[in-house]
C-alpha cells in the first residue's frame, strides 16, 4: 500500500515517534532501549526525506488530520522549509541517538535509561509536531510536549545543578508558552480561526486594531522567551551546562532553531500580510528593536563566552551570540538577510552539534570538560579534537567552512540595507569568536598534558562517527550551497512574498447569522462577551 | 604537458601535490628519512609543474580550472595570469630550496613534533598555490585564511610561553583585519558586481566612484593584514619565535608575498589602473606605506636581534610594493610584481644566514656575531649579497625592481614616493652594512675551542648559496619574470 | 467610564490574576510558591479563553428545538487541552521542587544559588 503510506506522510512523521516513545518503557535493557529510538528516530528520518521529495515533486503538502477539511479540521502543512526543517531536526536526533549509546549509559543511571529515551522521543515529537502542524494552537501543544520533555531531560543531569537548571528553564519556559497562548488567544478573538492559512487571509481586515498589536507583542515576548533571545536568555546557559551531554547536543542542534522557525512561521506567514515584523513594537515603525536586541546578543554572548571556563557553558553563550546572528537576519526583512538568518539556522545546528558532541566525548573520558584540566587535550583525543576544531572554525567563519556561507549573507543583507551597525556588529562578534576560541585550542594544542596524566582512549567509534559526519557536513555546506542557500532562498522568498491562498469560503453550518467579521467587532463590545464574531469555525483542538 | 596532464589538470596537481606532501607526512611521521624525502620528491614535482606553465602563459595562455559554485555566480575557481604564475614559481622553487634546509635545520637543532611542523608547513605551501591560481576573490580568501591558520601552529612550536604570546598577536592580528575589514571589502565588491572575478581591467570598473572607492581600497589595503602595513604590522615580528625556515620560507616568502600579491591583485584585477587613476585621494592611502617604509626602517636600525631586524626590514620592503602598485603607473606596478620576486630570494638568504648562526654558533644576537665572516665565509658571504639586494645595488634582484618602481613613479610624477624610496635605501644601507662590517672587520671575541664551530650543516649551506646565487642571476637573466610584469600590465607600456 | 470597569468585569478578573500570578513567579523567593504563580498565570488564561468563547444567553452547541443562539464550545475545548499541559507543568514543577529540597536542602531560591555559586567555585 504504498499509496496509502505516501498520502499519510505527515501524521507519520508526528505520530511514529509518539506512539513509539511509551513503548521504550517495556524495553528495559539500556541497549535495547538505545536501539528501539535509534530506529524510530531512523525510520523518521526516513520520512522527512520521503516528504522532501514529495514536496519537491508535487509542491506544499496539505493533510488533513483525521479527515476534517481545514479551517474546521487541523490541518498538516508541509512546504519546503517545513520539509527540509523536518529533515534537519530528525537528521540531526539520528546522529545524536547513534552518539547516545555510550554517552548515555556513563551519564545515566541504568534504571531511568529508558525513561531518558522516552522523553527523547516525545521532545522529538514535539519538535516535529511544531514544524509540521499548520494550526497555531496545535503548535502551542507540540511546543509544551516538547518543552516538558526538555525540562525533564535537562533534569537527569548528574550535577545537583541540573535541577536548578531545569527548574529555572521550566518556570520561564512555560511563561514564555503561556505568553504565547495569549497572544494567539487575542487573534481567535479578532479572527476566529486558529488555521494559520486562514488567519493569514482574515488579520488584515483587523490588523489596525490594538488587539492585535497586543497579541503581537505577546507573541513575540512568548516566542522570544522560547529562542533565548537576549535579554530573555537566562536559562539557556544552565539548562545547556548542566543536561546530560546528548540532550545538549540535540538541543543546540534543534530546540532553539525550531523557536525561531516557529517565530519566522508566526511573524511573516500568519501576520505576514500585516507587516507584523515590521510593527514590533507599535511604537516603533522599524525593525529596529529586534535588530538591536540580535546585535546585543550577539556581542554580550560572545564577550561573555570569552571569560567562561566550562567549556559547555562556554559554548552556551556562544550559542546566544548565534540566535542573535539568526535573528538579526531575519529581522532585515529582506531576502539575503533573510536568507543570511535561516542558513545560518541550519549551519549552526551542524556546527553546534559536533561541538557539544565532542565535549560530551571529552566527558566520557576525561570526565569533565573544565579549560583548566584539557591541557594537551588535541594529542589525547586527536580524532575527537580534530573534529572539534573544524566545527570552532565554523563557528568563527573561516572560508570553507559553512558558518563561512552564513556571515557572507548575514554582512551581504546587511550591506543591502547599508546597515553599517549591523555590518560592525557582525564581524565583531566574529573577532570575538576567535578569542574564544583560541583559548580553547591553545590549551588544547599547545599546552603540553601534566605528567601524571592518565592515559586516555579515543571514544568509542559509535561516537566519532556522527561526530565527524557532523564536522565534515560543516565543510561540505562551506564549499557547496546548492542545498542549503538553494532551499533557504527560495523559502525566504516564500516567506517574504507570502500570500495566502484561496481559501475555501465557508458559512459554519451550527453558527452562521449572517455577520461578517470586522474591526468594529473587537473586544469592547457586548458587556462582556464576544458578540458574533466568534462564530468560531474550528473543529475541536488536539486532545492529548 | 607535463607527466601527460594537460594545463588544467597541472592546476589542480600543484594544488594537489603539496596536500599529498602534507598526507605523506602524518602517514610517514615514524620515519624521519622517508618522511623528507617524501616531502622533497613532491616538492621537486611541484616545481615541475608550476615551471611547465610558465611557458603557455609567456605566450598568452590562460588556463583555469572552475569547479563548482559555492555561492550562485561565484565558483571555486582557478585561473592562471602572469602574476599568478611569478607568485607560485617562487614559492615552489624556494620550498625546494627551504625542505633541504629545514632537514639540516630541525635536526641540527633537535626540533621536536618535526611531524606536525612539515605537515603545516606542506599545507601552508597548498594555500600560497591556491592564492597565486586562485581565479576569484572568494578563493583567495579561503586560501588566505587556511595560510593563516596552518601557519599558526608553526608560530608556536616551541610551545613557550612567549611563542604563545606571540601566536595570539599573530592569529589575531592577521584574523582580525582579514575577517573585520577584508572580509567586508569582498562581500561589497560581491554586493556591487555580481561576482568576485578578477577582471583584467577591473571588476569595479564602472560600478563605483567618488568616496566609496577609498573606503574600499583602505578596507582592502589594511584589511589584507599579511601586507604589514602599519598599524597592523606587529604579528610579523611576533611570528620570529619560529624556527628559522619558517621564518624563511613563510614570514619573507610566502605568507608576506601572499599578502603584498593580494594587494597589486586587487588594485589591477578588482580596481584596475584606471579606475584608481580617477579617484582623488588614493595618495593618502599610498602614504600609509610610505610611511611603514620609513618607519620600519627606523625600528629595525635599533634591532639587536637579529631576525628581529630581518623582520622589521620585511615590513619596510613589503610596504614598497604596497607603494608601488599605488603609484598606479604602469611601470611601477611591474617594479611591485618583480619586488615580490627580488625580495624573495634576497630575505630567504638573510633568514637562511641567520638560522645558519643560529645552528652552528647558537648565536642570535647582533652585537655577539664579532668576526664570525672568517668562521663561516659562505654563510656570511651570502648575507652580504642578500644585503646588496636588499638594498638595490648592482649586480643583485633587488635593483631591477627599484628601478622600475622610480622609472613608474618618475612617470606618475610622484616625488615624494621617489624621495621615500630613496631615503630608505640610505637606512636599508645603514642597517645591513654594519652587519657585515662587524663579521669581516672586527675580531672574534676569544672563544675556548669547546665551543668554536665552523660552517652550518651541509644542507643549510647549499640552500643558502642556492639563494644568494639566485639574488645574483635574477639581475642577469630576469627576462621570464620582466615578461610576465609587462603581460601584467598589459604589454610593455 | 463605568461601563470600562464594570462592563468588562471578566477583563479585569483576568488581568488581576494574570498580574498576581506573574508577580509572584517573579518576586517570589520560594520555589514552590513560584510553581503555585505559574499555576495562577496560566489559570487567568484559561479564563481568557473561555470568556470570550461565551455568547450572552447562548447555550451549549447542541441542536435541539427552540435554540437558535450558542456559545463558542471552541475554546472551551482549547482550554481543556491547556489544563492538561498546565497540570502536566505544575506536577513537574514540584517534582524539581522536592528533588532540589533533597540535594540542596532548601526551597528558598537565595539559599539556593548560594549553593551554586560555591559549586561553581569548586568546579
Amino acid at each position: 500500500m504504498p499509496s496509502l503510506l505516501s498520502q499519510n506522510l505527515p501524521a507519520l512523521q508526528v505520530v511514529l515517534p509518539l506512539i513509539a516513545a511509551p513503548l521504550c518503557l517495556f524495553l528495559r535493557p539500556p541497549k535495547l532501549a538505545w536501539l528501539f529510538a535509534l530506529a524510530v528516530s531512523g525510520a523518521a528520518f526516513a520520512i522527512a526525506v520521503a516528504l522532501v521529495g514529495a514536496v519537491a515533486a508535487n509542491g506544499a503538502f496539505n493533510y488533513e488530520m483525521g479527515g476534517w477539511a481545514a479551517p474546521w479540521g487541523i490541518e498538516y502543512v508541509i512546504d519546503p522549509l517545513d520539509s527540509f526543517m523536518l529533515c534537519l531536526v530528525t537528521g540531526i536526533a539520528t546522529l545524536v541517538l547513534i552518539y547516545a549509546g555510550p554517552s548515555v549509559e556513563a551519564e545515566i543511571p541504568r534504571g531511568q535509561i529508558p525513561v531518558f529515551y522516552v522523553l527523547f522521543l516525545l521532545c522529538l515529537t514535539g519538535l516535529l509536531g511544531m514544524v509540521a502542524t499548520g494550526d497555531v494552537f496545535n503548535l502551542f501543544v507540540f511546543l509544551e510536549i516538547s518543552s516538558l520533555s526538555t525540562y525533564a531531560l535537562v533534569a537527569m543531569g548528574r550535577d545537583p545543578r541540573a535541577l536548578t537548571a531545569a527548574y529555572r528553564y521550566l518556570i520561564l519556559g512555560s511563561l514564555g508558552a503561556t505568553f504565547y497562548v495569549i497572544g494567539i488567544g487575542l487573534l481567535y478573538m479578532m479572527t476566529g480561526t486558529l488555521n494559520m492559512e486562514d488567519l493569514a487571509r482574515r488579520i488584515p481586515e483587523v490588523g489596525e486594531t490594538r488587539t492585535i498589536s497586543v497579541a503581537i507583542a505577546f507573541l513575540a515576548v512568548g516566542l522570544a522567551l522560547k529562542l533565548a533571545l537576549f535579554p530573555l536568555h537566562k536559562w539557556l546557559p544552565g539548562a545547556y551546562t548542566h543536561a546530560p551531554s546528548v540532550v545538549t547536543a540535540f538541543l543546540a542542534a534543534t530546540a532553539t532553531k525550531v523557536a525561531i522557525y516557529v517565530l519566522v512561521r508566526i511573524f511573516f506567514t500568519v501576520l505576514g500580510p500585516i507587516d507584523a515584523f515590521q510593527t514590533l513594537p507599535a511604537a516603533m515603525s522599524e525593525t529596529q528593536v529586534v535588530s538591536i536586541l540580535a546585535i546585543l546578543a550577539m556581542l554580550s554572548g560572545s564577550a561573555v563566552a570569552i571569560f567562561q571556563y566550562n567549556l559547555k557553558r562556554l559554548f552556551a553563550y556562544s550559542s546566544i551570540a548565534q540566535v542573535g546572528y539568526m535573528i538579526l537576519g531575519i529581522s532585515m526583512a529582506s531576502i539575503t538577510g533573510m536568507t543570511g538568518g535561516l542558513v545560518h539556522m541550519i549551519n549552526h545546528a551542524m556546527i553546534k552539534g559536533a561541538v557539544f558532541m565532542a565535549l560530551g566525548a571529552v566527558i566520557l573520558r576525561i570526565g569533565a570538560c573544565d579549560i583548566r584540566r584539557l591541557d594537551g587535550l588535541g594529542y589525547r583525543m586527536p580524532v575527537t579534537m580534530a573534529a572539534f576544531v573544524i566545527a570552532a572554525l565554523s563557528l568563527i567563519g573561516v572560508p570553507g567552512t559553512s558558518g563561512f556561507i552564513s556571515k557572507l549573507y548575514l554582512v551581504k543583507g546587511a550591506m543591502e540595507a547599508q546597515n553599517w551597525v549591523m555590518v560592525t556588529a557582525v564581524l565583531v562578534s566574529s573577532l570575538l569568536a576567535v578569542i574564544y576560541i583560541w583559548r580553547v585550542l591553545e590549551v588544547a594544542y599547545f599546552r603540553a598534558a601534566p605528567a601524571d596524566a592518565p592515559k586516555v582512549r579515543e571514544a568509542p567509534l559509535v561516537m566519532l562517527a556522527p561526530l565527524w559526519i557532523l564536522a565534515l557536513a560543516n565543510i561540505y555546506f562551506g564549499l557547496e550551497t546548492t542545498y542549503s542557500v538553494g532551499l533557504t532562498e527560495a523559502a525566504a522568498d516564500f516567506i517574504l512574498n507570502y500570500v495566502p491562498g484561496e481559501g475555501p469560503t465557508w458559512e459554519h453550518p451550527l453558527f452562521d447569522d449572517g455577520h461578517g467579521y470586522g474591526a468594529d467587532h473587537g473586544p469592547g463590545h457586548g458587556g462582556g462577551h464576544v458578540p458574533e464574531a466568534e462564530q468560531g469555525a474550528h473543529a475541536p483542538g488536539v486532545d492529548l | 604537458m607535463i607527466f601527460g596532464l594537460d594545463m588544467t589538470q597541472t592546476i589542480g596537481a600543484s594544488l594537489i601535490l603539496p596536500a599529498l606532501a602534507a598526507l605523506l607526512t602524518l602517514v610517514l611521521g615514524r620515519w624521519p628519512n622517508v618522511r623528507e624525502g617524501a616531502t622533497l620528491l613532491v616538492a621537486f614535482a611541484l616545481g615541475a609543474m608550476v615551471f611547465s606553465l610558465l611557458g603557455p602563459v609567456l605566450v598568452g595562455a590562460r588556463p583555469g580550472l572552475t569547479l563548482w559554485e559555492v555561492i550562485p555566480g561565484v565558483p571555486l575557481a582557478f585561473s592562471v595570469e602572469p602574476l599568478g604564475q611569478i607568485f607560485a614559481m617562487i614559492a615552489s622553487l624556494l620550498w625546494i630550496v627551504t625542505t633541504i634546509y629545514s632537514v639540516g635545520y630541525m635536526r641540527g637543532n633537535n626540533e621536536h613534533a618535526q611531524t606536525r611542523f612539515y605537515a603545516c608547513f606542506a599545507v601552508a605551501i597548498v594555500s600560497a598555490m591556491g592564492i597565486a591560481y586562485a581565479g576569484n576573490l572568494l578563493t583567495l580568501f579561503l586560501f588566505y585564511e587556511l595560510m593563516t591558520i596552518s601557519t599558526v601552529p608553526l608560530v608556536t612550536h616551541k610551545g613557550t610561553d612567549e611563542a604563545k604570546r606571540s601566536g595570539r598577536v599573530y592569529l589575531g592580528i592577521l584574523m582580525g583585519t582579514s575577517i573585520g575589514l577584508q572580509l567586508a571589502a569582498i562581500i561589497a565588491c560581491w554586493m556591487l558586481a555580481g561576482s568576485l572575478d578578477f577582471v583584467p581591467g577591473g571588476l569595479l570598473a564602472g560600478k563605483i566612484e567618488g568616496w566609496p572607492v577609498l573606503v574600499l581600497l583602505a578596507l582592502f589595503v589594511f584589511g589584507i593584514g599579511k601586507a604589514a602595513v602599519m598599524p597592523f604590522h606587529r604579528w610579523l615580528p611576533a611570528a620570529m619565535v619560529a624556527p628559522t625556515p619558517v621564518s624563511a620560507l613563510l614570514h619573507a616568502v610566502a605568507v608576506v608575498k601572499a599578502g603584498v600579491f593580494t594587494v597589486v591583485k586587487v588594485v589591477v584585477y578588482v580596481f584596475g589602473l584606471d579606475l584608481l587613476n580617477g579617484t582623488a585621494g588614493t595618495e593618502w592611502i599610498a602614504a600609509f606605506a610610505g610611511f611603514t617604509i620609513l618607519a620600519a626602517s627606523f625600528v629595525a636600525l635599533r634591532q639587536d636581534n637579529l631576525k628581529r631586524r630581518l623582520a622589521y626590514s620585511t615590513i619596510s620592503q613589503l610596504s614598497y610594493v604596497v607603494l608601488a602598485a599605488l603609484i598606479l603607473a604602469p611601470l611601477s606596478v611591474m617594479g611591485a610584481a618583480l619586488h615580490i620576486m627580488a625580495h624573495a630570494f634576497g630575505k630567504i638568504t638573510l633568514f637562511f644566514a641567520a638560522g645558519s648562526i643560529y645552528t652552528a654558533a647558537h648565536k642570535t644576537e647582533i652585537s655577539q656575531l664579532d668576526g664570525i665572516g672568517w668562521k663561516m665565509p659562505v654563510t656570511m658571504g651570502a648575507f652580504f649579497i642578500g644585503s646588496l639586494s636588499m638594498i638595490g645595488v648592482p649586480p643583485t634582484a633587488g635593483f631591477v625592481s627599484k628601478w622600475f618602481m622610480l622609472s613608474g613613479a618618475y612617470d606618475a610624477q610622484a616625488w615624494a614616493a621617489i624621495a621615500v624610496i630613496f631615503a630608505s635605501t640610505v637606512l636599508n644601507a645603514s642597517y645591513f652594512l654594519p652587519i657585515v662590517h662587524r663579521a669581516f672587520a672586527t675580531r672574534p671575541a676569544p672563544v675556548d675551542p669547546e665551543h668554536d664551530h665552523g660552517e652550518a650543516p651541509t644542507p643549510i649551506v647549499v640552500a643558502l648559496s642556492f639563494t644568494a646565487l639566485g639574488s645574483l642571476l635574477l639581475f642577469f637573466f630576469p627576462d621570464s619574470f620582466l615578461a610576465l610584469a609587462e603581460q601584467l600590465v598589459g604589454g610593455r607600456p | 467610564m463605568l461601563e470600562t470597569v464594570l462592563g468588562l468585569y471578566n477583563y479585569w478578573i483576568v488581568i488581576v490574576l494574570m498580574m498576581a500570578g506573574f508577580y509572584t513567579v517573579i518576586a517570589r523567593g520560594n520555589l514552590a510558591k513560584k510553581v503555585i504563580g505559574l499555576n495562577i498565570f496560566q489559570t487567568s488564561v484559561f479564563l481568557m479563553y473561555i470568556t470570550m468563547g461565551a455568547v450572552e444567553g447562548g447555550t451549549a452547541p447542541i441542536v435541539g428545538a427552540g435554540t437558535t443562539l450558542y456559545s463558542n464550545p471552541l475554546p472551551s475545548v482549547l482550554i481543556l487541552t491547556a489544563i492538561v499541559v498546565g497540570v502536566a507543568t505544575t506536577a513537574l514543577g514540584l517534582a524539581l521542587a522536592v528533588r532540589i529540597r533533597e540535594s540542596f536542602g532548601t526551597l528558598e531560591e537565595d539559599e539556593v544559588l548560594a549553593l551554586e555559586h560555591r559549586m561553581d567555585g569548586e568546579a
